[in-house]
């Protein structure tokens, strides 16, 4: 036995554990509802698998952990799903929870389970995620998922494991009873935890009022193998506390704020063993739990191994309660459990003790008296907290100096409130400053959130006008400029733009040589007196050269476009300028004659006006000629006038159509003139097929790639439609077959031949346009990816050249580059657009 | 008369001398404070709701820091009243009821079924939580909605609710205790409390 | 099913504060016998009249505070305040000075800062002050030990006592075995070296024994007090360390004129003191570390002001000062919490 420390404070109330330890533990009935909250841990509330109605057999899991700090559910016998949705649950506010309720069916069948083989051969994460699938957590009080203690090892150095089984509380005795009666279930249970966290040293620690305990312990760790000490410490409220037994143990204490790991502390449960026990070699998961059933108000006060989820009134029962002395239900021990107003409330993973009290025994609080700072509650706290200053704090909401005093190192262990003489419920003070200043920082976390939000918005708010703003801008300037272009192309057929510039060029090519005159003479003039800085001159000299070279190219460049704009020429205005030519050569040819007729006048000059009239009419019919010309070759290299053609085709097919309904009522009633009508729909159907050729054709001629993607739906359609309308018509033709007689027999029969033959072929034409899809989409996936790389990279090769061009200040490479662009742009372009015309078939 | 003068240079001396240290010490430790207008803005419960008469927290948090009333804040209620009369040194006055009462606190909720989309009340959001398109339903995202009731004025049919925040096991508070202090009791009735049980009930 | 719900813990001690109180006025016993075996009926009959005093006291302004008369009453505090009070004045002091002493506890001292755990002084110690300050001819005329009394025991009869309080009995009477006290000889010894005063005083050489019974009769009631944890050691101990040591260094340096440590502990009220009037919690520091630092300040200046001071005693002059130090020192004082490295400092949050 090693050293024990102590921890400052702590109580010694009557322990009345006695009282549940006379009797071994004994099984529950199985009750006939058991209500099973989806939160019975720490953490996420698990995640129901389960439907209403569904039935279940006992281990089954029936809800799963949800994110990393959360624990399953499993059935804890069989049954049937009767409700998910609210229950009251064992919490201090007596408020609802959700459950799952299961109906027993009262055979207990178990899911087919077994355990582990050998734990040592697993992966430690397998492992642990074996024991996570099992659902076990913390049984001591909190209800800590015990899977993510496990995990520790990975980013902590475990030194000690601390069993703990102090057991501190009055009345509780499951520990105490599961260690007099399943030693080696907890033998098997550290060694697995030992096998993961593979700590140095391991203690028990264990209260010295429970002999029996010890001494079964002891007996069964003889002979262990693993280095494994029994720690005795004294009897004393709160040694059970993690953090006090950590201190009582090793003399350490965890820094607030920390957690036991940080010190290379890892504590576990005394029951939490035994279920990992279970687990690992049983496969059990936890479904029940040792209960202590006490208090005065019971008859049999003794410990119970319970269902989890079994409502409280089932346990009552079995130790035959006293339903007139029952005053008050305490879920957990006298000092840190909570009240339990509702005996439906079910017993959870964390409930260790039921304790039915009486009047006398929990009598309710008495009525609270003035502090006088006896310094009594200082001297008990187990974290040397200063309790008082603590209450005058919270009770005057000052909770910034509460928080200050360390008010959140407070454990709730109660030892302060017991002692006060003056019975002022000092627990519950500290419990309503925390809420308060928990409930405070979300409040102030939500505003900083809230107000986060608000400013983003304000921002995207203005961005947004700012872009509007901008927007609008853009357009007025573009209605501008587009009404100031028309107006200019209206004044004057020309372009005047170009001219502007190339004046303006022109006087900076000007400018640049008269520049460059300047810079020479000057040179010049150093040269002959031998003075002045000549190098720079140099190249000042050099520098205009070059400006007024570019602004000749520029200029030559200019004037070299210049007639290129005026290919744009619409020919309307053409047309115009040939109409008022002629016009002007009919009234010159009129002056010509008056002139004649009337003998006077200069004739000769008329007659050249008029020659010049003509000429320029001419002149102007032929340019409007051409362009017209050019106009329509534009289209026509546009491609044929597919819409029109589309038309045609579908018009002739509806005549067909129309033809077809026809021929076909008369085949049904077999009436005459079907001779009639068939020539009918023959031609139509010549017509027909001569329209979808052309259009057909004018497709192909168009010789977009796009087209047959484009037109293969319509087409398939269409088809699709006529063989199964061809099909149809085969059908009747052969029903209406039988109703016929001789000649007209022979008639329907070949008409009928007929109709077969057209329908196979109809079918060929159907599959053979399917199978010319499907070739033409594979062929077109391969060139769309194909093609959007070619864009992309045509893309990056136009923003590569565009970043040299700003780069490069030299007039000849930037010349060079600018040509590369343009050809850079238009391959770009061109097959955008190429692009865009395929992606979305 | 040589004595008159000398006092009076010594004193001049001495504040000059003081007055070179003040200032110095002024430069050098000066403390740099937040802006009081941004701690006026993180005490005020930024719900954004404009019944202080100010648009949004901020605005009425520069009229604070400017001289407005305190006790303008329903959302905040008493205690950002407290809180900023702590702040300012002033005395915590009663909230105006004229700018409404402190109420529960409240999310909004939209029934979606009667949602026809026009997004108005997407708009009128100070906070972004409202999710929907037009002619598509909107929803609250109640985890971001601050309570301001701005949404509930704009809806065209009237579909928005605000509902109290539930008291779940999740946010539920320990109350205070219950103060005895005008108990007429004697000390004796300790360990019966009687009083204290039948308040209870 | 109707239960009750609360929050935990569910059980308490059967502690109370009247229990407090109880033990107090018990652990008074030994000292309360002392006093009236060696200076007469005085004593008990100051308790009683105080006592009574207190009650109609309390009792009168619980009613003007509006407050539930009864159950404040039975904790007992009055009581203890005015039996420390009768204990510390001399035992025939007139009725009035001890009804004017009880006023002053209990109506100004205690409940016009708020009643009980309110009070920044000791109410008991604020009224001997103002009594000692008020009326210094009955404050001080302490009566002589029966020992040095010629009658023998009793100082002298009930009824005559009785009287001599009430009124009835000239005043020429008492004076005839009333006295100086130790400390009284010891201040006033005009020039004289510590054991020229002692061997030339009466009451030094003779009587100082009733004096030491009767302290050591309190530091019996301490030791009580202590086993019952009542109190804690730390102010009282820390106290008389704190007297002694001083009391040694200048004893040491220069025994002519400083009284031995031995004197200091064993006279004047300095048992009384350390275990019933500074071990008061409500106007005393909080904390462990807090009660020693407020034990030992009282103990130096308890030697000093009876070494320098004007007054023989300087006991209730030390205890208010140090309780309007007790704040501060609590601020200070902040023990260690569990997991911290470091005690905190000042009261924390705004203002």
């Amino acid at each position: 036995m090693g050293k024990v420390f102590a921890f400052h404070g702590g109580i010694h109330p009557p322990e009345n554990k006695k009282q549940s330890t006379r009797t071994p533990i004994r099984k529950a009935p199985l009750p006939k509802l058991l209500y099973l909250p989806l939160q019975q841990h720490i953490g996420m509330a698990a995640s129901p698998l389960v439907n209403v109605g569904d039935r279940v057999l006992k281990g089954q899991m029936i809800a799963e952990p949800v994110g990393r700090i959360s624990a399953s559910l499993h059935a804890p016998t069989s049954g049937t799903i009767r409700s998910i949705g609210p229950h009251p649950v064992p919490h201090a506010s007596g408020l609802e929870s959700d459950c799952i309720v299961i109906e027993s069916d009262g055979q207990d069948e178990w899911l087919e389970h077994k355990g582990l083989e050998d734990y040592t051969q697993l992966e430690p994460s397998a492992l642990i995620e074996h024991i996570r699938r099992c659902g076990i957590a913390g049984m001591g009080g909190a209800g800590f998922p015990t899977d993510v203690k496990l995990h520790l090892g990975d980013d902590h150095i475990v030194n000690t494991l601390i069993i703990n089984a102090a057991e501190c509380e009055p009345y509780i005795t499951a520990d105490d009873m599961l260690m007099r009666e399943r030693a080696h279930e907890i033998l098997g249970g550290i060694r697995v935890i030992s096998h993961l966290l593979k700590p140095s040293h391991i203690m028990i620690g264990i209260e010295d009022n429970k002999s029996h305990a010890i001494h079964t312990l002891e007996s069964v760790l003889k002979g262990c193998d693993l280095n494994i000490d029994i720690r005795v410490v004294p009897t004393k409220y709160p040694s059970g506390g993690e953090r006090q037994l950590i201190q009582l143990l090793t003399g350490l204490e965890v820094p607030s704020g920390h957690i036991p790991a940080d010190i290379g502390i890892v504590c576990q449960n005394i029951g939490t063993t035994a279920a990992i026990y279970r687990a690992v070699h049983h496969g059990e998961p936890l479904i029940s739990r040792i209960v202590t059933v006490t208090g005065d108000a019971v008859a049999q006060p003794q410990n119970l191994e319970a269902l989890i989820g079994t409502p409280f009134a089932d346990l009552l029962d079995a130790a035959n309660v006293y339903e007139n002395k029952l005053y008050r239900l305490v879920m957990g021990g006298p000092m840190m459990g909570v009240t339990i107003e509702h005996d439906q409330i079910p017993v959870i993973k964390t409930t260790n003790c039921i304790i039915a009290a009486t009047i006398d025994e929990m009598p309710p609080a008495p009525p609270e008296q003035p502090c006088i700072r006896c310094n009594m509650c200082e001297q008990v706290c187990p974290v040397t907290l200063l309790p008082q200053q603590l209450y005058w704090f919270s009770k005057g909401r000052e909770f910034d100096k509460a928080k200050h005093h360390n008010l959140f190192d407070c454990i709730e262990c109660g030892a302060c409130a017991y002692v006060c003489p003056s019975s002022i419920p000092l627990v519950q003070y500290y419990r309503f400053a925390k809420s308060e200043i928990r409930t405070e920082e979300a409040e102030q976390r939500k505003a900083d959130h809230a107000r986060e939000r608000f400013e983003a918005r304000q921002a995207r708010l203005e961005r947004e006008q700012e872009e509007k703003e901008a927007r609008r801008k853009a357009r007025a300037e573009e209605a501008a400029r587009a009404q100031k272009a028309r107006k200019s192309a209206e004044t004057e057929t020309t372009a005047a733009e170009p001219v502007q510039d190339i004046n303006a060029l022109k006087t900076a090519a000007a400018v640049a040589r008269t520049k460059l005159k300047k810079a020479q003479k000057a040179l010049d003039a150093a040269r002959d007196s031998g003075e002045g800085d000549i190098p720079a001159l140099e190249a000042a000299v050099q520098a205009a050269q070059t400006s007024s070279e570019q602004a000749q190219q520029a200029l030559e460049k200019a004037e070299g476009a210049k007639p290129a704009a005026p290919a744009a020429v619409d020919t309307k205005q053409l047309k115009t300028a040939a109409a008022v030519a002629r016009t002007k050569l009919k009234k010159a040819q009129k002056a010509l004659d008056a002139a004649r007729e009337s003998g006077e006048g200069d004739l000769a000059t008329l007659e050249a006006a008029l020659k010049a009239a003509q000429e320029s009419a001419d002149q102007a019919q032929q340019a409007f000629e051409q362009a017209e010309s050019g106009a329509s070759t534009d289209a026509a290299a546009a491609g044929p006038d597919l819409k029109q053609l589309k038309t045609a085709a579908a018009v002739a097919r509806t005549k067909l159509k129309k033809a077809r309904d026809a021929l076909k009522n008369a085949e049904d009633k077999g009436l005459e003139g079907l001779d009639k009508l068939r020539a009918t729909l023959t031609t139509l159907e010549q017509k027909a097929d001569e329209a979808d050729k052309a259009y057909k054709d004018a497709e192909s001629a168009a010789g977009a790639s796009a087209a047959p993607a484009q037109a293969a739906p319509i087409d398939m359609k269409a088809l699709k439609q006529q063989v199964s309308i061809m099909r149809t018509k085969l059908k009747k033709a052969e029903a209406a077959l039988d109703g016929l007689e001789g000649d007209e027999r022979t008639q329907a029969e070949q008409a009928l031949e007929e109709l077969r033959q057209r329908h196979a072929e109809a079918d060929k034409a159907f599959k053979a346009a399917e199978q010319a899809q499907i070739d033409a989409a594979a062929a077109q996936g391969v060139d769309l990816k194909q093609l959007k790389i070619d864009a992309a990279m045509a893309r990056a090769a136009v923003t590569k050249l565009e970043r040299a061009l700003a780069k490069t200040e030299e007039a000849q490479e930037r010349t060079s580059i600018e040509a590369e662009l343009v050809t850079a742009r238009d391959k770009a372009e061109q097959l955008n657009k190429t692009l865009q015309q395929h992606e979305p078939a | 008369m040589t004595t008159v003068i000398t006092a009076i240079l010594i004193l001049f001396g001495l504040a000059v001398v003081f007055g070179i240290i003040l200032g110095y010490a002024s430069v050098r430790f000066r403390v740099e404070g937040n802006p009081i207008v941004d701690q006026i803005d993180a005490l005020l419960p930024q719900t954004q709701c404009g019944q202080c008469g100010y648009p949004g927290c901020r605005p009425y948090a520069e009229a604070i820091s400017n001289g407005d009333a305190i006790n303008k804040c329903p959302p905040g209620g008493q205690s950002t009243i407290e809180a900023l009369a702590d702040l300012l040194d002033v005395e915590a006055v009663p909230l105006d009821a004229e700018h409404g009462e402190e109420q529960a606190k409240t999310v909004a909720f939209i029934r979606e079924d009667e949602c026809i989309g026009c997004t108005k009340c997407i708009q009128a959001c100070p906070v972004d939580a409202i999710l929907g398109a037009a002619k598509q339903m909107h929803t609250v995202i109640s985890s971001e909605c601050t309570g301001c009731d701005l949404c509930v004025e704009p809806c065209p049919v009237d579909c928005i609710d605000m509902i109290p925040v539930e008291t779940t096991i999740a946010n539920w508070k320990w109350p205070a205790p219950a103060e005895s202090r005008n108990l007429n009791l004697i000390a004796t009735d300790r360990g019966r409390g009687e009083l204290q049980h039948q308040e209870a009930h | 099913m109707s239960l009750i719900r609360m929050s935990s813990p569910h059980v308490y001690k059967t502690n109370t504060t009247a229990n407090v109180m109880r033990l107090v006025l018990l652990a008074t016993l030994p000292g309360i016998l002392a006093l009236t075996f060696f200076f007469g009926w005085g004593t008990l009959i100051q308790i009683v009249w105080a006592g009574a005093l207190a009650l109609a006291f309390e009792a009168a302004i619980l009613k003007l505070r509006r407050r539930p008369i009864m159950f404040y009453l039975n904790d007992g505090s009055a009581l203890v305040t005015a039996l420390l009070l009768a204990v510390a004045i001399p035992p025939f002091a007139p009725w009035w000075v001890t009804a004017v002493g009880v006023f002053v506890a209990i109506v100004i001292a205690k409940h016009l800062y708020g009643g009980l755990g309110q009070n920044p002084f000791n109410p008991a110690m604020v009224a001997y002050a103002l009594l000692l300050i008020s009326f210094p001819v009955e404050m001080t005329r302490w009566t002589a030990p029966f020992v040095l009394n010629g009658e023998g025991w009793p100082v002298a009869s009930f009824m005559d006592t009785l009287g001599a309080i009430f009124g009835s009995v000239e005043h020429v009477w008492y004076d005839s075995f009333t006295g100086a006290t130790p400390l009284d000889e010891l201040r006033h010894r005009s020039g004289l070296t510590t054991e020229e005063t002692w061997r030339q005083s009466l009451v030094l050489s003779q009587g100082i024994g009733a004096w030491h019974a009767v302290s050591a009769a309190w530091f019996m009631g301490g030791i009580f007090l202590l086993y019952r944890k009542i109190i804690t050691w730390h102010a009282p101990i820390s106290m008389l360390l704190a007297l002694a040591i001083s009391a040694t260094l200048f004893y040491g340096f220069d025994p002519d004129n400083y009284a031995d440590p031995f004197f200091h502990l064993s006279t004047g009220a300095t048992m009384l003191a350390a275990f019933f009037i500074i071990t008061d919690p409500v106007s005393s520091a909080t904390s462990n570390r807090g009660r020693i630092i407020f034990g030992a300040s009282i103990g130096v200046l308890i030697f000093i002001i009876r070494t320098w001071g004007n007054y023989p005693d300087g006991v209730a002059f030390a205890v208010l000062l140090m309780n309007l130090a007790a704040p501060f020192i609590d601020l200070y004082s902040q023990p260690r919490s569990y997991g911290h490295s470091q005690s905190n400092k000042g009261r924390g949050g705004k203002a």
